[in-house]
């Protein structure tokens, strides 16, 4: 007996087809769920700094003050709010209204006009948000930098730096927290469509009885893989194309890359991510018990061990490693590549042959656990 | 009945010669165990199946009926011992799959898809294309009557419709074989007798057919049957062999003037009486193996009461191959006080439904339906899976609020004071409803806390219901590890251990083998004779007749309410004269949809 023969795999791929299309929750898992994960990623978790609240505090109101106080209100980068007392600042503070308090001291003019620069303003932020805290912090230095600069040559004197350091982004030059986000945020998208789908359908045909039914029948194993893969292929294909639509149109997200590479890329992730999302389906034979492995095993990972919140390169090495197997990483990887920068061979390439190696061990290993008995 | 002998387990030697025009299936030895340590599920079964015949399968939940259809489906690989079908083994060669149709409990079909999306599907997988596959669907739609609904997805069928469904997919490529598990279970009586003549005649067209049912009354309709208990098989042969083996054994007792419980128990006394059950207004009784009959005079039955013979029963034969049943005297019984009434209660309307009607959005479970029961009384309510039944019956627990109507309990309304009508009655769900990872003894210390017993008086209790019940063996055991009977016996301790004057029992014999039933309905029996009032659901034809009073719900609706023999001798008709319980059932539920059909016209 052949493995195949193409007239019952065309018939329980037209099954698996109209099970997807007749099954709202797919539609909607495949479809509505990426638009709005992108839109989410896309704009509500923003890693740009800009409109910090900032409280200050004028103990001096000399003219140096007062022209100091003048070009931090100008700044983009910082809402101003003058405060009366520092306890009455910090106490803001405390209540998370306000990310830094900037106070300048009273001896301010003095202490400038001395020359010698020291500590004349006095920088206090919420340690308990590092993240921010840090923002704030270096994004004064280099207001404080720069006003200096400017007071010198307003002063004409002359204290041009030796080095003038111009930093320019090289693959996002505005530095737009999205462009590099969303690339990202379509790994996580593929990696529930691939794997919390197809967690569902193996178990499904075990629960209500119907894999009792087809086992009966001539069907051979290799046909109910393919006809397991080949309509969520596609559907996935269907939902990579929607999420490079919505990237690129609506969201603005640059694609210097080629089409023909993102389509491999696409094949070879799908390929991991639907061979999990069978062996999980297959090994439980139970909806819940499957679709919650899924979850954790293939959607946990993508969101923190692919580099797309992240960055892989300051993990501590144990979960560096880990993010070898975690098929999301170099898909993640590969899409911001794609997106950014453009078909750059050495990175695909390499990316490619990380996820040919986990596709072909979650594959084999599904393809070993599906039996042609009931046990 | 206190402390049943632990029962040899009888089985057949050998299986009998096989027959000269050759056989279609044969099995050999064949012990099937799911993982090392676990009890066989098959145990050493040798048999054979003649070709062009209808062969049942027969034996309670837990006998090994599926595995036995599975393994021979090649679903199964055996442990040891050889499986032939059509002279190959199921297993391994998969050539022989286009000559099985397997249809399995849940009829294996996608309800997500059409009907003709089903056949669609079967008929490409089993190879079934050009003329053939026109005609063999123009064949099957006609065969089983599903032409009209082509376009609806089986998930919206009725059950009988997607029964008939499973069996025409099955059928495609035309087998020779065709396996069938537990076809009957959920389809209402007029589907079932349907695909009874649909199967008889494949049967006349060559094709070996094996069926499996919990149902003894269904396995008589079968030309060959096997027996089978515990992954063994007890005896095989025609129903006709086996029941003629019984032959001047089965008793009718008629024309009492005494209580029929009362003369059931005494009856059951006698050393002469194998088994006895209530039939209607009679009992009916089964003689052990070359006894005489028994000395009438203290059954007390009355003075005109006779023994009169009666044609056996396949049921008959399983119980005198399992050694007999358990006995008459419930030790239940003996630790239950008799129920006293409060003076202001209506003693005829202890439950008690006033127009009860239930509607889930606009599909109407329960339509306006009103009935009472007495003290003492035991109340069958029954029907296809779907009509109804469960709807109501949860309504008059309290478990589900009624849309309009009331549903009452000793004269509480359940919709104003559940809780206190809750305290007085006792109810056992259908799906087995104990913790099964707390012990016996866990349970019925949970249960007896629940309802309020505390300290000395609730040490008492557990110990009476251990006693009662013979739990003493299992009580440290997991409830989970427990056999079904165990469990069944188990959950009815819980639900009686407060004394309730009221027991709701909700298909409490389902699944079960025919021992265990007996000693169900000896409790059941024994408590009514204290005054507990009873309501039962159940879908066994015969142990409606151990009900003093039967509902019968249809489409949401009661079509019918009275004494069994009282429904039986109103169906009557000059065509079939003395009708069985389920002909009765099925000529009212047709005379119900001819009115129905009449109004609608």
């Amino acid at each position: 007996m052949k493995a195949v023969n193409l007239r019952r795999l065309r018939a329980l791929c037209l099954k698996e087809s109209f099970q997807i299309l007749r099954d709202p929750s797919s539609i909607l898992v495949a479809f509505v769920m990426p638009v709005v994960l992108l839109f989410v990623f896309g704009y509500a978790l923003n890693l740009d700094s800009s409109s910090l609240r900032l409280g200050l505090l004028m103990e001096d109101q000399g003219p140096a003050a007062i022209q100091f106080e003048q070009t931090l209100k100008a700044s983009s980068n910082f809402v101003v709010e003058v405060g009366h007392s520092k306890a009455a600042l910090l106490e803001r503070m405390a209540h998370g209204k306000l990310r830094g308090v900037v106070v300048v001291r009273s001896d301010f003019g003095a202490r400038l006009a001395e020359g010698h620069g020291g500590a004349a303003i006095q920088v206090l932020t919420d340690g308990s948000e590092p993240n921010t805290a840090s923002f704030v912090g270096s994004n004064l230095e280099g207001l404080w930098q720069t006003w200096q600069q400017q007071r010198g040559q307003n002063l004409a004197l002359d204290n041009h730096p030796m080095i003038d350091v111009r930093s320019r982004a090289w693959f996002n030059p505005s530095t737009v927290s999205r462009n590099f986000l969303v690339p990202g945020a379509i790994a996580v998208v593929m990696t529930i469509i691939g794997a919390l789908l197809t967690s569902l359908v193996v178990a499904r045909e075990w629960e209500r009885g119907t894999m009792e039914a087809l086992l009966a029948t001539p069907v051979t194993k290799a046909e109910m893989l393919l006809s397991k893969i080949l309509p969520y292929y596609v559907l996935g294909l269907a939902a990579m194309a929607l999420c490079l639509l919505v990237a690129t149109l609506l969201m603005g997200v640059p694609f210097r890359g080629s089409l023909l590479a993102l389509f491999l890329l696409t094949t070879l992730f799908l390929g991991c991510a639907l061979g999990n999302g069978l062996f999980l389906s297959t090994v439980m034979k139970n909806q819940f018990n499957a679709a919650s492995a899924a979850l954790v095993s293939a959607f946990l990972p993508s969101m923190m061990l692919s580099g797309f919140v992240f960055e892989i390169s300051s993990m501590p090495w144990p979960l560096r490693a880990l993010t070898h197997v975690i098929p999301a990483r170099y898909f993640a990887g590969s899409l911001q590549t794609l997106f950014q920068a453009g078909t750059l061979m050495p990175i695909l390439v390499s990316d490619s042959l990380g996820l040919i190696l986990l596709m072909g061990f979650w594959l084999g290993l599904t393809a070993k656990n599906t039996g042609r008995t009931l046990e | 009945m206190t402390s049943r002998p632990a029962r040899p387990r009888p089985r057949a030697s050998e299986a009998p010669p096989a027959p000269a025009g050759g056989v279609a299936i044969e099995v050999r030895e064949l012990l099937k165990r799911f993982g090392a340590d676990a009890p066989p599920a098959l145990d050493s079964i040798s048999t054979w199946i003649a070709p062009g015949t209808i062969t049942g399968l027969v034996g309670p939940d837990g006998a090994g009926k599926t595995t036995l259809l599975r393994t021979l489906a090649g679903l199964l690989a055996p442990t040891s011992g050889t499986v032939r079908v059509l002279g190959q083994d199921p297993l391994t060669n998969a050539a022989l799959r286009e000559q099985i149709g397997y249809m399995p409990q849940k009829f294996g079909l996608y309800e997500d898809l059409s009907v003709q999306e089903n056949l669609n599907l079967y008929a490409d997988l089993r190879d079934v294309v050009g003329e053939a596959r026109v005609e063999s669907f123009k064949q099957m739609l006609a065969f089983t009557d599903l032409a009209r609904f082509t376009e609806r997805l089986a998930g919206k069928l009725s059950g009988g419709m997607k029964q008939k469904l499973g069996l025409a997919c099955s059928l495609l490529g035309s087998p020779k074989v065709l396996l069938l598990d537990e076809p009957g279970v959920g389809v209402d009586p007029i589907s079932r007798r349907e695909l009874w003549r649909m199967v008889r005649e494949l049967a006349h067209g060559g094709m070996t057919i094996v069926w499996s049912t919990a149902y003894l009354d269904e396995a008589e309709l079968c030309d060959h049957v096997r027996l089978m208990n515990e992954g063994s098989l007890l005896a095989a042969g025609t129903p006709k062999d086996l029941m003629g083996a019984m032959q001047g054994r089965s008793l009718h007792l008629t024309k009492l003037t005494a209580p029929r419980r009362d003369v059931l128990q005494r009856a059951l006394r006698a050393p002469e009486v194998m088994d006895g059950v209530i039939q209607g207004d009679q009992v009916r009784l089964v003689l052990r193996e070359a006894a005489q009959r028994p000395d009438l005079g203290p059954i007390q039955a009355g003075p005109e009461a006779t023994l009169v013979e009666v044609a056996p029963r396949l049921e008959d034969a399983f119980i005198s191959l399992l050694g007999g049943g358990p006995g008459g005297d419930s030790p239940l019984a003996e630790v239950t006080r008799d129920v006293e009434l409060h003076a202001d209660q209506d003693p005829s309307a202890v439950i008690e439904a006033r127009e009860l009607t239930k509607r889930f959005g606009d599909f109407t479970a329960t339509d306006a339906v009103s009935f009472r029961v007495a003290k003492g009384e035991v109340f069958g309510l029954l029907g296809p899976n779907g009509a109804g039944k469960s709807t109501t019956f949860k309504m008059e627990c309290g478990l589900l609020k009624p849309t309009e109507g009331q549903a009452l309990v000793m004269g509480i309304d359940l919709k104003k004071s559940p809780s206190a009508a809750r305290q007085r009655l006792g109810y056992m769900a259908q799906k087995f409803s104990l913790y099964t990872q707390l012990t016996a003894r866990e349970n019925l210390e949970f249960f007896s806390g629940v309802y309020g017993l505390r300290g000395a008086e609730q040490r008492l209790k557990i110990d009476e219901m251990i006693e009662a019940f013979d739990l003493n063996p299992w009580l440290s055991q997991r409830t989970l590890d427990l056999p079904l009977g165990l469990k069944q016996r188990l959950a009815l301790a819980c639900a009686v251990m407060h004394e309730p004057e009221i027991l709701f029992l909700d298909e409490p014999t389902s699944g079960v083998d025919p021992i265990t039933r007996r000693e169900f309905w000896t409790h059941i029996n024994a408590l009514a004779q204290k005054g507990v009032t009873i309501m039962v659901t159940t879908h066994f034809m015969d142990e409606a007749e151990y009900c003093d009073r039967i509902g019968l719900i249809y489409r949401g609706k009661l079509i019918a309410l009275d004494t069994p023999d009282q429904l039986k001798h109103g169906t009557a008709t000059p065509d079939c004269p003395d009708p069985t319980m389920e002909e009765a059932f099925i000529h009212l539920i047709q005379a119900f949809q001819a009115r129905l059909d009449e109004v609608a016209s």
